[in-house]
């Protein structure tokens, strides 16, 4: 069968399913469990609507247990048995070993840098992108060339960026645009940017700020155009120069929607794997800790240590993630 | 301290020109009120004295300066807006205190300062919060505090009452009038409301379409108004307008009623007589149209007659406690005095 075809009798049957069992558990519930009629017609009533947004929320609730609560529940039994002992329990064993491994230390360490690193590039550009581009007549044009990128697969970067950090011999032109650079700079040979260890994570780190720089900017952007024109104006009438403007009227109004944007990279970053995987897949000292995960638990096929560094990245995400809805919350209020 | 000189200031946006050649002179120390309809220029005159948008041509002077290439803080000149404008994430007295950091005064000085402009507006116990926990009055005061702590030459409020309610601005009025006998400086002030600008202006200045229509005190536009467009504007409710033409000295109107009038006009002219509400009652002794009431409106210490007239449908203030009713048939008076002579095709006041 056409795919195509395959396609569109998914759709109809999964959107036909929802109606029909949004439909038919409804009737259910009305006409046979507590029919509105007979004796108690007013009390089947009232129950039907205390059970009535159960039924609503059962699908949503099902789904996500399967898909994220089962699984976390799964991961966390799995950090404590061991695959060659027949999935036998080892208590914290696989933590122990997972500590002891260099290559877990240096997944850390480089996720932190990539915490520090990434998110505030980020933000800080698409600031400041924010802030030139406001009110100019190519603003939006400008705007939409660095938002882009978001429309670009962290894999596809990748790949346009190695593009970039690309180098030939000596003796061919340089399709890399780097080395081009660094050639034409006075550069004695091409360099390998990727396994110059420490600064190469760092040169991966660039592919995300370039994708997030124009996530950044335009949440941003929307937050600039809401500060009251009147504030400005009267930091004007009150001598203040464009960047006591800038850094003590506007920044400190739109300060609650920086944070969010800020927690909102960094949960981005913390799960980082395609680039890293897709660039240098963690040697030369680029490890990250979802790479290292899906370095043990499918590579070695050693699920208890995979699924220990799961577990880690999961508690380290937890605390931003809870910081990061409060803070939408609040800007939503 | 300064007087302000404005010489045939024009603004244009793109092709568009708002303002026509406007020229005034405020002297030091005084209240000068701007009103007219919305869309008149008089924000955009304010915003041109501020600094906050540049002049197309004509000349801007404040203390014997020309300022027209200074920047707004270069020009000694404070103003307050209509949102108040304060900064929501500084307390008062930083807020009141924004526009002093660029000044050399000592820090001890400028808190010294602060607490002056404070105490003035009676807003020492507020000095600590953030303005989320101000009322709307309270915020307004903030915004005068912060234009009052610079010691500007000349103060320029944009419509600043009209976010409060009611009362409250009735009370902002009085407050902001007797800061001015206190400190003395000039203020230009823009507002919509002719009451506001009626009770507080040493000078109005009204202005339609970007064009001044007059200037004079308060007394002298409601009692002398320069055409017929003042002469409706400045009042509530409207002034009547009855037209007319000259005959022997006299203007006879529409009913057939001739109104001797006080000055030499050529017969054969044609004229709008001008008759405010309060100048014309239901008894007295010259009459000056007959007609029938086809709705009352009780005020309590008066009422607001709607008579259906030959000259049209004019308003007349009866008295509130044995109005005529509705469908009565009346003469409406008026003393000569009280009457305003319009040429009815260039609508300027004939004197």
């Amino acid at each position: 069968m056409n795919p195509a075809i395959q396609g569109l009798i998914t759709i109809v049957l999964g959107v036909g399913g929802c109606i029909a069992y949004f439909y038919l558990s409804n009737q259910f519930l009305d006409k046979v469990l507590f029919p509105a009629r007979g004796a108690n017609a007013g009390r089947n009533i009232n129950r039907a609507n205390m059970i009535r947004p159960w039924l609503f929320l059962f699908p949503a609730l099902f789904a996500l247990g399967l898909y994220l609560a089962y699984p976390v529940v799964e991961t966390l039994r799995l950090s404590l048995t061991d695959r060659d002992q027949g999935g036998a329990f080892v208590g914290l064993a696989n933590y122990q070993q997972m500590f002891s491994e260099t290559k877990f230390w240096e997944a850390m360490r480089n996720n932190m840098l990539w915490l520090i690193v990434v998110p505030a590039l980020s933000t800080a550009f698409g600031l400041l992108a924010a802030q030139l581009t406001d009110r100019i007549r190519w603003g939006n044009l400008a705007k939409s060339l660095i938002f882009m990128p978001m429309a670009i697969s962290f894999v596809g970067a990748a790949v346009i960026f190695k593009l970039i950090y690309d180098a030939r011999p000596i003796d061919q032109e340089q399709i890399g645009i780097l080395n081009a650079i660094y050639l034409g700079l006075g550069g004695t040979e091409p360099q390998q940017w990727l396994t110059i260890p420490f600064w190469n994570n760092f040169f991966l780190m660039i592919v995300l700020i370039w994708i997030q720089t124009g996530f950044a900017m335009v949440i941003l952007s929307a937050a600039l155009r809401g500060i009251p024109e009147e504030t400005i104006e009267a930091a004007i009438v009150d001598g203040a120069n464009p960047f006591q403007i800038f850094f003590k009227i506007k920044v400190p109004q739109i300060m609650g929607t920086i944070v969010v944007v800020w927690t909102t990279i960094t949960l981005v970053v913390l799960k980082i794997f395609d680039i890293v995987f897709a660039m240098t897949n963690g040697q030369w000292e680029t490890q990250v800790l979802a790479n290292y995960m899906y370095d043990k638990l499918f590579r070695a096929s050693d699920w208890g240590v995979g699924s220990a560094s799961a577990i880690v990245i999961m508690l380290l995400v937890t605390p931003i993630l809870v910081w990061n809805v409060y803070n939408a919350r609040k800007e939503m209020r | 301290m300064a007087d302000l000189i404005i010489r045939d200031l024009v603004k244009t946006y793109d092709k568009t020109e708002v303002l026509h050649g406007i020229s005034l002179d405020v002297k030091d120390g005084e209240f000068v009120v701007f009103v007219g309809p919305s869309g008149c220029g008089k924000s955009t005159t304010l915003r041109l004295i501020a600094g906050l948008e540049d002049t197309t041509s004509g000349e801007i002077e404040i203390g014997g300066r020309v300022v027209n290439n200074l920047e707004p803080k270069d020009r000694d000149i404070a103003m307050v807006f209509q949102n108040y404008a304060i900064y929501p994430h500084m307390t008062v007295r930083k807020n009141i205190g924004f526009g002093l950091r660029s000044s050399n005064k000592s820090k001890a000085e400028k808190e010294k300062r602060i607490e002056e402009v404070a105490a003035l507006l009676d807003m020492t116990p507020l000095l600590n919060r953030k303005p989320s926990q101000l009322s709307g009055g309270q915020r307004q005061r903030v915004a005068i505090g912060r234009a009052m702590v610079r010691d500007p030459a000349v103060f320029l409020f944009d419509e600043p009452l009209s976010n409060l309610d009611a009362q409250l601005r009735t009370q902002m009025r009085l407050e902001i009038k007797k800061l001015h006998q206190r400190v003395g400086s000039t203020i230009v002030f823009v507002t919509h409301d002719q009451v506001e600008a009626m009770t507080m202006a040493d000078r109005i200045v009204i202005m339609k379409d970007g064009h001044i229509q007059q200037v004079g005190t308060p007394q002298e536009v409601y009692h002398k108004p320069a055409n017929t467009f003042v002469a409706r504007f400045i009042g509530a409710p409207s002034m009547n307008m009855l037209a007319g033409q000259v005959k022997d000295g006299a203007v006879v109107l529409a009913g057939g009623n001739a109104v001797p009038v006080p000055v030499a006009v050529p017969d054969g002219k044609k004229v709008l007589v001008g008759v405010r509400p309060e100048d014309l009652h239901p008894e007295g002794e010259t009459s000056l149209l007959e007609g029938t009431v086809s709705l009352a409106e009780p005020l309590g210490h008066e009422t607001l007659l709607y008579v259906e007239t030959p000259s049209g449908e004019v308003i007349s203030k009866a008295d509130g406690r044995t109005p005529p009713g509705v469908g009565a048939r009346v003469a409406l008076h008026a003393l000569k005095e009280n009457l305003h002579l319009f040429d009815a095709e260039t609508e300027q006041a004939i004197t």
